[in-house]
This record gives structure tokens, sequence and C-alpha cells, in this order.
């Protein structure tokens, strides 16, 4: 089964590249979001072991998200992705399935 | 008492891509290693060679501080901000990605292959307004003492970036000697020797050697040989 993992991020570029290189793991479904509300729905309908926080993302959106994913499934892991591809993605991804 | 780190040269991680031939002091790309993820808030020493004609295409980053040194031949680089410029040795160039830029780096040199040092540092504030600066360095500001390249502060020697930090390049003749005394409080030191062998105090590190330095106000360093190096310090907490 693959480790889901929910990306948001608003540059809609750099999020796709984000998504891309995730699925280029076989063993990783990674699934875009570009805004607060397309993030919380998707996080409530599905199993998402990780979230990704991504570029552009506010103060009071990443509270309010941290909040209602801690909410919804505590047990999720909340990382702060940097550098928008493919230089520290997989390292953010593995240290967080470690935890 | 001051805490060390010792990254031998051998130990860096190694990715050939045929073009691109890339040594990795912290886990970058397909290099993951637990025990070598960042040195604070500096997070990734590449020591990159470039084939003649060939480069990095197109692709983004975003909030993070990037820092290219080259050592050897000219990069020319274009980014999403219309900037269009060549970077050489004696140059440094630093870039905030922020809220999101998209670049490109090409060794447009037929011949001659492209060293450079690609360094990332994580910002002290995220989603900043992307900027690029590039500078000139005067070479013989680095004989025997040490050269400020970068910092955290606009009006200094350098360029600057988003985050409390402040790099160095030395280039001593072999005996020559100096104290290096830590800027920030909290931060802490890696050194990377770029040629010959040189003493952190009584370590003695030998080419692309890195060594991390902290919780200490000061260290001495000596080239044991001719040598050139580059000291990071950066926020051990960030």
């Amino acid at each position: 089964m693959k480790t889901k993992i929910l990306a948001i991020g608003r540059h809609p570029e750099i999020l796709q590249t984000v998504v891309r290189l995730i699925n280029n793991n076989p063993e990783w479904e990674g699934i875009g979001a570009n805004t607060d509300d397309e993030a919380v729905l998707l996080f409530s309908t599905q199993s998402f072991k990780i979230v990704l926080l991504c570029g552009g993302i506010e103060p009071d959106s990443e509270g309010r998200l941290r909040t209602a994913f801690n909410s919804l499934n505590p047990d999720a892991i909340i990382v702060q992705h940097y550098g928008g591809g493919s230089g520290l993605l997989s390292a953010e991804i593995f240290q967080a399935l470690a935890k | 008492m001051a805490h060390t780190v010792l990254h031998k040269a051998e130990t860096r991680g190694h990715a050939s891509h045929g073009w691109l031939d890339s040594y990795h002091s912290f886990s970058f790309s397909s290099y993951y290693n637990p025990e070598r993820m960042n040195f604070g808030a500096l997070r990734v020493l590449n020591d990159d060679t470039v084939d003649a004609g060939m480069g990095f295409g197109k692709h983004p980053h975003d909030n993070m501080e990037i820092i290219s040194i080259p050592l050897e031949g000219d990069l020319e680089h274009k980014d999403s901000m219309n900037n269009v410029a060549v970077i050489k040795n004696g140059d440094i160039q630093a870039m905030s990605a922020g809220t999101g830029i998209y670049h490109s780096e090409y060794n447009k040199d037929r011949e001659q292959r492209v060293k450079f040092l690609q360094i990332w540092v994580y910002p002290n504030k995220k989603n900043v307004e992307p900027r690029y600066d590039q500078i000139t360095l005067n070479l013989d500001d680095r004989h025997n003492k040490l050269q400020q390249i970068l910092s955290p502060n606009p009006d200094d020697e350098g360029v600057w970036i988003h985050q409390n930090a402040w790099f160095h390049l030395g280039k001593f003749d072999k005996g020559v000697s100096t104290d290096y005394t830590v800027k920030g409080k909290g931060n802490g030191v890696y050194v990377f020797v770029l040629s010959g062998d040189v003493k952190v105090n009584d370590q003695l590190l030998n080419t692309r050697d890195g060594y991390g330095i902290w919780d200490t106000d000061k260290f001495i360093i000596t080239a044991e040989t001719d040598a050139e190096f580059l000291l990071m310090e950066v926020p051990m907490e960030f």
C-alpha cells in the first residue's frame, strides 16, 4: 500500500513539480492542493500519512491547517517542505516516515 | 566547551549523472543519510562539476537561500525574474527563493568543465519576495586574511541573505594563521577546505574535508600547506 502524501502550496507550477517528484517513488502517492479549503476537503476524505507544507502558505493559514489536520487525524505527520524541488524532498519524507 | 563534527571528504555522498558529478556533504536528492542532514541552518553543501556544454535545465525553488560559488569555469544563470548572468571564479551569487522562482544554470563553454559549490541555507523568514544578487570579489582580499563574502546585512561586505549567517573565504600561504571570532550568539561555523591542509585548533583537515565547530566564541585556523578554505557561520538553532 502506497504512502499517501498531501502537498499544499500556493505556487501552482512548483506544487505540480513537487507532486510529480513524489509520484516518481513507486511507494508514494502524492496529491496537491493549492487552497486551504481544497486541502482540508482532501484530508477529510482520504487517509494521508504525511502533509507537506510547501511555499507561500501564510502563517494564519498554516495555523488553521495544522489545527484542522490534528483534529481530523492526529497521527498524520506535518512537515515543512523547503526548497521547492527535488533537492530536499526525499530526505524530508524519509525523515517523516522514520518518526 | 566547543562541540565539533568532522566530515572527511571521502565520506560525502556522491552522485554521477554523466554530465554532472556531485559530492554532497549533507543529504541531497537521492543521497539520504539521517546522520548527515544539516549543520544548523546550513542544509546543502554540494561540490559540483558540470561537463562542457551541459547544465541544469529550468527547475523551481522556494523558501531557501541559495548561494553559488564558482571555483573553475563559467556558469550561465537565467531565472524567472528575468536575470541573465554569467558567474565565474571570483564571483558569488545569492538567491532568495522565497515564494518561488524558476532558474537554469548552464556551462556554455564547449570545452571547459565548471566546478562550483552550491550551498543552501534555511531562511529565517518564509515566503519572502524572490531576489537575486551577484558580485565580483577581489581575490587579493583573501590572501592571508579572511574575506567576508556574505552576511545578513545589505550594507555589509559581500552578498546578503535572509539568515543570521556570515561566510568568509581565505587563501593562506603555508604557516599563516588567524583567529575567527563567532559573530552571532548561538552560531556555529562549518569549515570546508577547498585545497591544501589546514588545522582548526588541533584538528587537521585535508582537501574537501568539512568540520563543524560550535559552542565556542572563537577558534584558530592555520594553513599547514598553501590552502584555500570557506568558513560558513550559521545559526545552530533556527
